[in-house]
């Protein structure tokens, strides 16, 4: 098994790396892939490993791109898209929402759209409300298209080889305030991390949160933080958000009667609305012993000075106040 | 005739006017049915543009692609498609192409190359910018057809696209189907260009247009030249055939944007009326044979209404499969 400490921005790379070495029908296509190395420098080198011809560089023309890429996996290619940041894919919309996700079931199941649209989320970065969006639950929403949200460099990887392998159109959801982050990786088909099955992070036995992408890290740190105060944090990461894996979900609060989920996206219409709702629903209700709580995303667009960033973003500290609160409601 | 229909046989004139005719009476049987409360959905009928949509449709291959619009049964006719299959799509029944999931703005045929219609006003412009791409990439020799009516040239996808297909050289045609009117708003009054055809020099694309668009052999011709720039590498074409529906936009629209002088004008240029005095004034058939197809053309219609008729609803389980692939 080959592990490699490498960076998130290394690790996509990689990833598409590797799928584009071992099928010809997968291309990359996006603006600034090419000579650029990406907006994010998540390509840099595949130009010239792959040529002109599989690394395609666009205008700045996000509909033409998403609908472009449909029809070419519908034509027996397997696209990827850098949506590069999240928010212009309000743009391709119409290309992603109308054409790819319905085109399998309006044509009677006789083509698949293998596409992956991937797309650099969260704030972090200070480029304020147009560019730092985390808007997953959009298309959380639209039947037909896959969501995957990991968190760590290894899972980015492994679930963005499947990602490309997947016969779906798939929004693929990059933490781009992580892209420098390191971690080691297993490279190679013995980390190809299939879409639907979560991971429990961290085992704890008073409570559990759910949390993903960006939130990920800080959730795992909080946790590791509560334990010094004797509160014993299960830190489930669901990775992939549509298919959802439910059932590590339920078995979790089920075995420590409380939830809380985090994400970074806002808190209204956000996806721990949706995963609030299912526990509720679900035999894991009878199970808890407080509400349902969600640390996300403040209700308000998103400022680019960094003190004011940091305060309509769940942090370290707001993770541990919820799940106190969850604790404290006996 | 031009250089291209001068070289049609008497049995591709036959065929070509076979499907005029099957398109023409497929909308007003559909029209009848639609009155009498058996389709339930929306359905856009295209009597009146059959030169258009059978002339630029007919000359290509198998293998070409086409992605068509909501206004889409006559091109999906003359692609190719089982008729009988097509209206029991329409009247929802499981004997459709798509089950009854789709209806009349999603009749497809992946078999004859037709990738299907589609709802979305400029939806196809960036699947058929995708699907010719791949054939590009792939090394075929297929070409890509992506129809439009001309309010689709207003959305931003067609701008997009038309460059996008322009800087790669990609195989594929634009055809605009102008019938003058997107819903209720006329083209002079939401575009300056006289014709859409000027838009193409934007993006240094060859530009065809043909004024009667109700002449089938001028479509026929007009689509050829198109067809063989996109098929030798000469890039994409922007094609516009100027033509009228005879109905109003969907079989809900009581027309009242439009004077029923201009309509009746546009009726005396039918386009099959047309197309039977060129057949029988240049000896290429006779009345008695074109009657012969027109009366063969109105009974497959009924058989295929007597088809769907007699067909089942899907079972309900079908609603909620094929959302996505294994």
């Amino acid at each position: 098994m080959e592990k490699k400490v490498m960076t998130v921005r290394e690790a996509i790379k990689q990833a598409m790396t590797d799928e584009m070495r071992i099928d010809e029908t997968v291309f990359l296509i996006g603006e600034d892939v090419g000579i650029f190395g990406g907006d994010f420098g998540t390509t840099v080198g595949m130009l010239e490993e792959f040529g002109k011809e599989r690394i395609i560089d666009t205008p700045i023309s996000e509909a033409a791109i998403a609908g472009a890429a449909a029809g070419a996996a519908s034509c027996g290619l397997r696209p990827i898209v850098d949506m590069t940041f999240m928010d212009f894919v309000t743009i391709a919309m119409d290309a992603i929402v109308n054409e790819a996700a319905p085109m399998r079931y309006m044509l009677g199941g006789e083509v698949s759209v293998p596409v992956v649209y991937r797309c650099a989320s969260g704030a972090g970065t200070g480029a304020a409300a147009q560019h730092c969006k985390a808007l997953e639950s959009w298309f959380c929403h639209i039947p037909g298209l896959k969501v995957v949200a990991p968190g760590t460099p290894n899972d980015i990887y492994g679930m963005l080889r499947s990602a490309i392998r997947d016969n779906n159109p798939v929004i693929y959801i990059e933490p781009k305030a992580l892209f420098g982050r390191k971690g080691e990786v297993v490279l190679g088909e013995d980390n190809i991390i299939p879409i639907g099955v979560g991971e429990i992070k961290k085992e704890g036995k008073d409570v559990t949160l759910v949390t993903w992408g960006r939130m990920l890290e800080r959730g795992l740190q909080a946790a590791e933080e509560l334990e010094k105060e004797g509160i014993s944090v299960e830190v489930v990461d669901p990775r992939t958000l549509v298919p959802l894996d439910e059932k590590l979900i339920v078995e979790s609060v089920k075995k420590t009667g409380r939830l809380v989920i985090a994400h970074d996206s806002f808190k209204t219409g956000g996806f721990g609305g949706e995963i609030a709702s299912r526990i509720a629903e679900s035999e894991a209700f009878d199970y808890l012993d407080a509400p349902i709580y969600r640390v996300a995303g403040a209700d308000t667009n998103i400022p680019s000075a960094k003190n004011l960033e940091e305060v309509v973003v769940p942090n370290v500290e707001d993770i541990k106040n919820t799940i106190r609160k969850a604790i404290n409601k006996n | 005739m031009g250089n291209y229909s001068k070289n049609l046989t008497k049995e591709q004139h036959l065929e070509m006017y076979e499907q005029m005719e099957l398109a023409r009476h497929f909308d007003l049987q559909l029209s009848k049915l639609f009155a009498r409360g058996l389709v339930h959905g929306m359905t856009h009928y295209s009597v009146g543009e059959e030169a258009a949509n059978i002339g630029a449709i007919y000359p290509l291959r198998k293998t070409d692609l086409m992605y068509s619009n909501h206004r889409g049964h006559a091109q999906t006719i003359s692609k190719g498609i089982e008729i009988d299959r097509m209206m029991a799509e329409i009247l929802g029944k499981a004997t459709g192409q798509c089950k009854g999931r789709g209806g009349s703005m999603h009749v497809y045929s992946i078999e004859n190359g037709n990738m299907g219609c589609n709802g979305i006003v400029g939806g196809g412009h960036g699947l058929s910018t995708g699907a010719a791409l791949a054939q590009k990439m792939k090394k075929t020799d297929n070409i890509v057809v992506c129809c439009m009516g001309d309010g689709a040239t207003n959305e931003g996808s067609f701008h997009e696209c038309l460059n996008m297909a322009s800087i790669w050289n990609l195989p594929l045609i634009f055809l605009v189907i102008n019938n003058q009117y997107g819903i209720s708003m006329a083209q002079k009054d939401c575009m300056k260009v006289e014709k859409i055809t000027e838009r193409a020099a934007a993006y240094r694309i060859k530009g065809i247009h043909v004024e009667d668009g109700n002449d089938v052999l001028a479509v026929y011709d007009a689509m050829n030249e198109a067809i063989e720039d996109a098929r030798t590498g000469k890039g994409p074409v922007l094609v516009e055939v100027m033509t009228y529906r005879w109905f109003g936009h969907s079989a809900s629209d009581p027309g009242a944007y439009r004077t029923r002088e201009e309509v009746e004008e546009w009726k005396k240029k039918d386009p099959i009326e047309a197309y039977r005095k060129v057949l029988t004034k240049k000896k290429i058939a006779t009345v008695a044979e074109l009657d012969a197809i027109r009366e063969k053309s109105i009974k497959e219609i009924e058989d295929a209404i007597e088809f769907a008729k007699n067909s089942p609803f899907s079972e309900t389980h079908v609603a909620f499969e094929d959302n996505y692939a294994d």
